[in-house]
């Protein structure tokens, strides 16, 4: 880098020595290393004190016609150092930028959760799902008691107190209290079938409802048992009502929790509370050894007697219910094996499945 | 459940000779007999049969004795020599008897395989068989000799395939029968159902011949004295008793018959037990033969008096209850003798055994529930019960009766008596008539039947179908008398059932009806939505619990004797004793929960739950007992909904471990009492739901100095957050600092005002923000300052934020340092600088009134 040459002012008629300083500002723009090193660069060729300055400075001093003459001599030249300045300030600044921005990489790949990701017991997201298909076809959904009466649990269903029926479900049953003694005619339900009885009761017909919740039986936990599980009840009265309609809807159904493919079948069954009765079964490919039906719940057209127990007309409305076991739902869903891990409440079972399925 | 054996089926109904125990399910599971298993081949491979030629006995250094035998097992599969030598350890066969080998190659049940191996010095080039090995029996006796199981020797060839001869290599279908078709545990109602799935031609051999004898003044005495009839229904309607004399007691039951019970999975007992079942089996009627000499007229069907004991035919001496109904003898006045449970099972001490020679047979009707509830008193699930609690036909007692007799003269070389009795009431209670809509069928399920095809279903099950007078119904009626096996019966749709059933579900269309338009989720659902996601999206792990739970569990959670959380439901019959409660709240089973994934080393956790907790009253009253098929009044339907204890739905969380995990950041967060109030109130906010907090210093299991009691503006529990106790944490072994939250979801729903938020106009003014740094006493809560400052602030106030707490010398002893960040607004102008001061003498002036806060310097 040159030196500031104060003591040799420049003329500002001679051309060849402006020149030269524009030559000098330039080289010397042109090394500046950095935005610092310009810095100094700019104060030395376009400062106060640069030869170009002070020629400039110095045009005052001359005589009329050289006057402009000079001016049309140093401003143009000092516009040109200006301009380098000022392209070289940009290049240094983005080269600048670019390498803060390169020493600020960091590894994207570093673990980045710091706090463990929640989620929904699929039990709880299969019954939503379930509620949201019935919801869509204008059903509403229900809620009932898991400790129920008796009379809602059995006999508002057509159970008699020595229905064999009554027999084959492994009820729970509820011990009357400690100091009146005797029976409390409480049981844990042991379907979401007593829902039926409540909803015809409270809100009348037509009625369309669903009704996810837990149930009990009493079977030990193993594989594909649970004392705890959970059911979906569907329940339709209304004017004209057929087993036709009972197919269609579970027809949906299966097609809503199984996809396009799904078919059912109905095969005759008994029900207490239904007349007549069906098995449905649905056609599953993933079936262990090789594609075909498994059973996926039972169903029917409500006996008359469960819409007498509600006060409903036999003789004006008909209706169907359906009720499935939403563990074997979601086993069949999900591929899983063993009834353990949804009941266990290890947090690595919910954790897969996340908030929705 | 009944197995069924083709070749007995065929008695009764034509079946293809090629039909496999597959399509045999499939054509009865379309009708309504579902498959409840496939029992495989029990044998396969050369099982055959040997003549044993020679007999050689080789005492073993270990004191046994093993027979070196010589077999004919057929030129087929006998060695150059004409025989096969076979090692064997039992004795009961001699020479020239034929016996069942296993050669080798054959599985025999087990599966146990055969091979030819090296034994006691022989190569033993298979085995001679016992029943107990065939899976035939469970005779420990030794061998199998053919001729002593009911096979003529003509019939016996060496080396002729003996699984065919035992019945071995069948597959047999086992069928579930639902409780209203009693009838289809017979061959003959099962022959019945076959038919109506396969159109086969049927025979039913359970209808009346008229070759059944009528009843004689001889015939042996029966007395019906019901003295408590049940439901007003006579515990016997029917009782037909025959008599059979001069059976050879050691006559054998054939081979065939053998072979029929037993596929049918019931063991050979004698020639007289093993009639009365498979009659029972073919025809449907339970049956019990007695031995003639052990019985004194006359036979009373009477109820149990207290006190009266019997022991039944499994050897457990049996305390009576009153309702039981009985079959007595009277060696000692009318009925004083018991002989048996009517309808449930025998007594032993009139048992036929191996030295009767007369038989008295009693074919009789018993009423289902009388049958059904001696039946569960007692545990006695046995085959008779199974029948009559279902449904037994009453035509069937003659008829079967007779096949008994006509069996016992013919394989037992009896002789029928004449003396016959037939107490016979079933008169009493015909079979009712039921009047059916010829367009009930189609009315209930959406196809279209014809007249005709409805008359002719009905008549296909064995109905009667008459027309009823046109001038009395409208419509074509029908009216339906159903069959006599078919007391399930008993309403239009019963029949109609019936109808759809017949002609095949398979016609039903499939039509999705159209609802009138529900309301969507109620509140309460939504919120439950709202809630489980809030939480789950905060980190929280959804698990769900039993809700079983015993005193211990209580006990581990420090709750006092007379903590009302102890008043729980108590199950009789509970999966664990030492479980027999209901839990009265969630956490106490949640936290069972954590210490599962604390056990399998998940420590960092935050797991929720929503579910009902039963809060019952004490001295409830029982629900009352109501029937069925009639509306109750609204003064039982009340009494009905006091007796079902509250049962309020809740949220609970619970933390460990770490909130925010360690990391290559730094250490993380260990959760504490904040990240559970955190969690209580963000339940509360998705709820809409105000609540306020204070300080609760005794409710356990929480930390006394570390809780927080979640309120309702009123005043109501909402629930509590904070951590737990370091008791409760190390019985539980739970990582230090555990904390929890329990809200009452049920309550925040019924708090929310559900109606539409009113919006607020959001201002687009400048803001003014005033820093303040309070000291004020150690006691005094942040909510209360909190509350000062925004009383003082006024309307101007748009929000407050605790920034800083602090405590040290600078403050002074027992004070506390509560820096605020306020930020203000106006709706609808900047504020002046005037205004803002006047709010910071405000905010300043209300703290010191109201909790002496004093403005730091």
């Amino acid at each position: 880098m040159s030196t500031p040459d104060e003591k040799a002012p420049i003329d500002p008629l001679d051309e060849a020595a402006l020149d030269a300083a524009v030559k000098a500002a330039l080289d010397d723009i042109a090394q500046a290393g950095d935005l610092d090193a310009l810095k100094a660069v700019r104060t030395q060729h376009t400062g106060d004190r640069s030869s170009l300055a002070l020629a400039n400075r110095g045009i005052g001093a001359l005589p009329g016609p050289d006057k402009a003459k000079a001016g049309k001599l140093v401003g143009p030249r000092r516009g040109r150092i200006n301009q380098a300045i000022a392209a070289r300030q940009s290049e240094l600044e983005a080269e600048r930028d670019a390498r803060v921005l390169a020493e600020e990489t960091v590894d994207v790949t570093l673990p980045v959760q710091r706090t463990t990701a929640g989620a929904r017991h699929p039990i709880e997201l299969v019954q939503e799902r379930i509620a949201d298909f019935f919801v869509g076809l204008g059903w509403e959904i229900a809620d009932g008691p898991e400790v129920e009466a008796e009379w809602f649990n059995f006999d508002a269903l057509n159970f008699g107190p020595d229905h064999p029926a009554r027999q084959m479900q492994d009820t729970f049953y509820v011990a009357g209290d400690g100091e009146s003694g005797g029976e409390s005619n409480l049981v844990l339900r042991t379907h979401t079938s007593p829902v039926q009885a409540r909803s015809l009761l409270e809100r009348g017909v037509p009625l369309y409802i669903a009704c996810p919740g837990r149930t009990f039986r009493t079977d030990a936990l193993d594989q594909t048992h649970t004392p705890v599980f959970h059911q979906v009840e569907g329940l339709a009265v209304d004017k004209g009502l057929t087993m036709a309609n009972l197919v269609g809807t579970l027809d949906a159904f299966a097609k809503a929790m199984f996809g396009p493919e799904a078919r059912t079948r109905l095969r005759p069954a008994f029900f207490p509370f239904t007349e007549p009765s069906a098995e449905m079964d649905l056609w599953f490919p993933q079936k262990k050894g090789g594609a075909g039906w498994i059973e996926w719940g039972g169903c029917g057209m409500v006996n008359p007697n469960v819409l007498r127990a509600a006060g409903v007309d036999p003789e004006e409305y008909t209706g169907f219910a359906f009720g499935m076991g939403i563990e074997r739902t979601l086993m069949l869903r999900h591929s899983i094996a063993d009834m353990h891990d949804i009941v266990e409440g290890d947090v690595r079972f919910s954790t897969q499945f996340g908030t929705e399925i | 459940m009944p197995l069924i054996v083709k070749d007995w089926l065929a008695d009764h109904v034509e079946v293809p000779a090629d039909l496999t125990a597959e399509q045999l399910a499939a054509d009865l599971v379309k009708i309504g007999l579902e498959e409840e298993a496939i029992h495989g081949a029990a044998v396969t491979g050369p099982l055959v049969v040997g003549r044993v030629l020679e007999m050689t006995p080789e005492p073993q250094k270990n004191g046994k004795t093993i027979n070196w035998c010589r077999v004919d097992v057929g030129p087929e599969h006998n060695d150059a020599e004409g025989a096969r030598g076979i090692v064997c350890g039992a004795h009961n066969f001699a020479p020239g008897d034929l016996v069942a080998v296993a050669l080798p190659g054959t599985v025999l049940p087990g599966p146990f395989p055969i091979a030819a191996r090296k034994t006691y010095g022989h190569v033993s080039d298979g085995m001679i068989c016992s029943v107990r090995e065939l899976g035939i029996g469970e005779d420990h006796d030794g061998i199998l000799v053919l001729t002593r199981h009911g096979f003529a020797e003509e019939d016996l060839t060496p080396g002729q395939d003996a699984i065919a001869l035992l019945g071995l290599g069948e597959e047999v279908l086992e069928i579930n029968v639902t409780p209203d078709r009693g009838y289809a545990f017979s061959y003959r109602g099962v022959a019945r159902e076959y038919a109506h799935s396969t159109g086969a031609k049927f025979t039913d051999r359970g209808l009346p011949t008229g070759a059944e004898p009528a009843p004689t003044a001889d015939g042996f005495e029966v007395q019906v004295r019901d003295d408590a009839p049940i439901n007003g229904v006579v515990g016997c309607d029917r009782f037909v008793t025959r008599i059979v004399r001069g059976i050879d007691p050691a006559a054998p039951t054939p081979a065939w018959m053998k072979h029929r019970l037993e596929g049918s999975g019931m063991r050979s007992i004698s020639l007289a037990v093993d009639i009365t079942n498979y009659v029972m089996l073919d025809l449907g009627q339970p049956l019990h033969a007695y031995d003639l000499a052990k019985v004194s007229a006359p036979i009373v069907v009477r109820r149990a008096t207290p006190g009266e004991r019997l022991t039944t035919l499994d050897d457990a001496d049996r305390a009576l209850d009153g309702e039981d109904l009985l079959i007595t003898d009277s060696p000692a006045g009318a009925g004083s003798r018991v002989l048996g449970l009517a309808g449930v099972m025998g007594g032993a001490s009139s048992e036929v055994s191996e030295t009767t020679t007369d038989v008295l047979v009693e074919a009789a009707h018993f009423d289902q529930i009388t049958v059904a509830r001696t039946a569960r008193r007692h545990k006695l699930s046995s085959e008779a019960a199974k029948r009559f609690e279902r449904g037994v036909d009453p035509l069937l007692p003659p008829v079967a009766a007779q096949r008994v007799v006509d069996l016992l003269v013919e394989l037992g070389g009896g002789t029928a008596d004449a003396a016959v009795s037939d107490l016979d009431n079933t008169g009493a209670t015909p079979q009712k008539q039921i009047a059916l809509k010829v367009t009930e069928p189609t009315r209930l399920s959406g196809v279209e039947y014809t007249p005709e095809q409805v008359r002719s279903t009905l008549e296909e099950i064995g109905a009667t179908v008459a027309d009823a007078s046109a001038a009395v119904e409208p419509v074509e009626t029908l009216l339906v008398t159903p069959p006599s096996w078919r007391p399930d019966l008993t309403g239009p749709a019963d029949l109609v059932e019936e109808v759809v059933r017949i002609q095949g579900y398979d016609q039903v269309p499939s039509v999705l009806p159209a609802a009138p338009g529900g309301r969507g989720l109620t509140a309460e659902q939504r919120t439950r939505r709202s809630v489980a996601r809030a939480l789950a999206e905060a980190g929280f792990v959804e698990t769900l619990s039993y809700p079983f739970v015993g005193t211990p569990e209580y006990d581990a959670l420090g709750l006092p004797a007379d903590d009302p959380r102890r008043v729980s439901l108590r199950l009789v019959n509970p999966m664990a004793d030492d479980k027999p409660l209901m839990r009265s709240n969630l956490l106490v089973t949640l936290l069972d929960t954590v210490r599962r994934n604390v056990s399998r080393g998940l420590t960092d956790l935050a797991v929720y739950e929503i579910g009902l907790v039963t809060r019952p009253t004490q001295g409830a009253p029982a629900a009352p007992t109501l029937p069925g098929g009639v509306r109750p009044s609204d003064e039982q339907l009340a009494a009905l909904a006091a007796a079902v204890p509250e049962q309020p739905r809740r949220v609970a969380g619970v933390l460990t471990g770490r909130r925010e995990l360690a990391g290559w950041w730094g250490e993380g967060r260990t959760a504490g009492w904040e990240d559970a109030l955190a969690a209580a109130r963000l339940v509360a906010e998705r709820a809409r739901a105000d609540v306020v907090v204070v300080p609760d210093a005794e409710h356990m299991p929480w930390h006394p100095g570390r809780c927080a009691r979640l309120e309702l503006t009123d005043g109501t529990l909402v629930g509590h957050a904070g951590e737990l106790h370091p008791k409760v944490v190390e019985t539980l072994g739970l990582p230090a600092r555990a904390a929890a939250f329990e809200v009452d979801l049920s309550v925040l729903v019924g708090a929310a005002s559900g109606e539409p938020v009113a919006a607020v106009p959001v201002s687009a003014f400048p803001a003014a923000k005033e820093d303040f740094a309070f000291v004020v006493d150690g006691s005094v809560p942040a909510e209360a300052v909190r509350s000062a400052i925004v009383a003082g602030a006024g309307e101007l106030l748009e929000d407050v934020a605790l920034f800083d707490v602090f405590t040290g010398e600078q403050v002074g002893e027992g004070k506390k340092s509560l820096a605020y960040s306020l930020r203000l607004r106006a709706a609808d102008r900047t504020l002046s600088a005037k205004e803002v001061r006047a709010v910071r003498d405000a905010v300043v002036e209300a703290a010191g009134e109201k909790v002496g806060a004093v403005l730091r310097g």
